[in-house]
């Protein structure tokens, strides 16, 4: 029991952790950004009468949010060798995996707000002149940004979490680096604890903004 | 010098198997005020929102201006290219029951919204525009409040203001008052009567036959999907000469013209 807490090796190496950081969020935005917007599109599908678009989108969401996120990551980077004979690199494969799962479950968040939404409102904004896309910008989509902001929210910080997982591909996000070091210098415990709390630090402000949104926009209710 | 400002040709309308409208042939004057009552379920609604295509017709043609709606294909079939349908939108002002109120936008935002969205016009115009047509409507101080605040008349009243706002050629009102309070109604027909004063083209589906009375330069009986008949308010509500709709008369009583 004569074990030393002493974080001075995290501050020592805190240039192998920023490393990381800039990783993770290469990976966290882009994901989070592609995945909305493909969720949104999906989403569109998922509401189409047409059975031919309709089913399929609902395979691809099913298929995403019923198998480990883990298992994705692994096989987009294994996957396409087999199949396409091109490798991607593990960056591009995780980033794939994280954007395609993001997209999967917020096209089920899109769609449950744009049903929510009540059809009158995209009629009223149909009759004095709008086009679907214009009614879907400027009636529909904030009323369900603002439906589905406490789901999107969580959704972000899924993400943000699930981007450690890329580790395991060798992306060099925050958790590989991380664990780099604790393997380097049997100090895992500090190492760690830092880790967790530059997540922390990461993800914290966006629920703050989020929450501070959510009032801004309730403004209306 | 030119046709009537709205024409409508052989329209039918089905649900899957449901026939509602049965061939409506009909046409409207500049400056014409139009009721049309009848039955729950006979189709009221149905025939407004074919007119603006919220609903898409079976068959049959709807003329705007001398202008026919919609485009035919080699083949003969018709479609309705998505730019023209909001041209059409634009000019045809549609009131709803519901009032359906944009919720997140303010009153003012609300009949901004169109104007600025839809007619391309910079904020400040859209603005002046918004608070001319809110006083139009006696919400002037109502600006800046939320939709959820306002009482069902105010809100049906902003509503009109939005329709209003586009300057459109003709207005179709959906049963503007029958969610509304009883006490709340008065208010909003004032305005739709003003309306009237101004000699402007309106369509009016509406359960109040008192008002319709006055309101209409012609009534329409809507029934089994035709217009069953057809005449001045004198002719179809006080003289009316279809049995179909003597009893529809008789079952709603007393209406005080
Ligand atoms: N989108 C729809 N899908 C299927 N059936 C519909 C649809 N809209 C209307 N109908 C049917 O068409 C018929 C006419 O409906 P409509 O709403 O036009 O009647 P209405 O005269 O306006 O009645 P009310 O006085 O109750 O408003 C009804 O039987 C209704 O059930
Ligand atoms: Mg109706």
């Amino acid at each position: 029991m004569n074990y030393t807490i002493d974080f001075s090796l995290v501050t020592d190496n805190w240039i192998v952790l920023w490393r990381g950081v800039v990783v993770t969020l290469q990976l966290w935005i882009p994901a989070i950004v592609l995945g909305l917007t493909g969720g949104f599109f999906i989403a569109q599908l998922r509401l189409s009468k047409r059975r031919l678009l309709s089913a399929p989108s609902l395979v691809y969401v099913e298929l995403f949010r019923d198998t480990p996120v883990l298992i994705q990551l692994i096989w987009f980077f294994y996957a396409f060798p087999a199949l396409i004979g091109t490798q991607l690199s593990p960056f591009v494969a995780a980033l794939m995996a994280l954007a395609l799962n993001t997209s999967a479950y917020s096209a089920e968040l899109f769609r449950g707000g744009i049903t929510s939404i009540h059809r009158g409102q995209m009629e009223a904004a149909k009759a004095i002149g709008m086009s679907q896309a214009q009614a879907m910008r400027r009636v529909i989509l904030p009323q369900v940004i603002k439906r589905m902001l406490p789901a999107l929210t969580n959704r972000v910080i899924e993400v943000a979490k699930m981007s450690s997982l890329a580790s395991v591909l060798s992306v060099h996000e925050l958790m590989y680096q991380g664990r780099l070091l604790s393997a380097t210098y049997y100090r895992p415990f500090e190492i760690l604890t830092a880790v967790a709390f530059i997540y922390f630090m990461l993800i914290y402000p966006g629920t703050f903004l989020a929450g501070r949104l959510e009032k801004h926009l309730a403004r209306s209710n | 010098m030119s046709g009537p400002l709205l024409e409508v040709t052989g329209l039918h309308k089905s649900f899957e198997k449901h026939h509602v409208l049965k061939g409506i042939d009909f046409s409207v004057e500049r400056g014409e005020r139009v009721a049309i009552i009848g039955g729950s379920g006979s189709g009221k609604s149905t025939f407004l929102r074919c007119l603006n295509f919220m609903e898409t017709l079976s068959k049959g043609t709807i003329t705007l201006d001398g202008q026919r709606i919609g485009t035919t294909g080699s083949n003969g079939t018709i479609t309705y290219p998505e730019r023209q349908l909001c041209d059409v939108r634009e000019r045809l002002g549609m009131v709803f029951q519901q009032f359906n109120l944009f919720p997140h936008m303010t009153v003012l935002q609300n009949v901004m919204e169109g104007l600025v969205t839809v007619k391309k016009l910079s904020k400040e115009r859209a603005r002046d525009i918004a608070i001319r047509e809110l006083a139009k409507v006696g919400l002037a101080e109502k600006h800046d409040a939320w939709p959820s605040r306002l009482s069902g008349g105010q809100q049906q009243r902003v509503a009109i203001a939005r329709a209003l706002s586009m300057e459109p050629e003709v207005l179709l009102f959906d049963e503007p008052t029958s969610s509304l309070d009883p006490e709340l109604v008065g208010e909003v027909l004032r305005v739709i009567r003003d309306l009237a004063d101004e000699g402007r083209t309106m369509l009016l589906v509406t359960h109040e036959l008192g008002f319709a009375y006055h309101f209409a330069t012609k009534v329409i009986f809507l029934a089994d999907g035709v217009f069953h008949e057809v005449g001045t308010p004198d002719e179809v509500l006080k003289n009316p000469k279809q049995a179909k709709t003597q009893e529809f008369l008789r079952r709603f009583g007393e209406f005080a013209f």
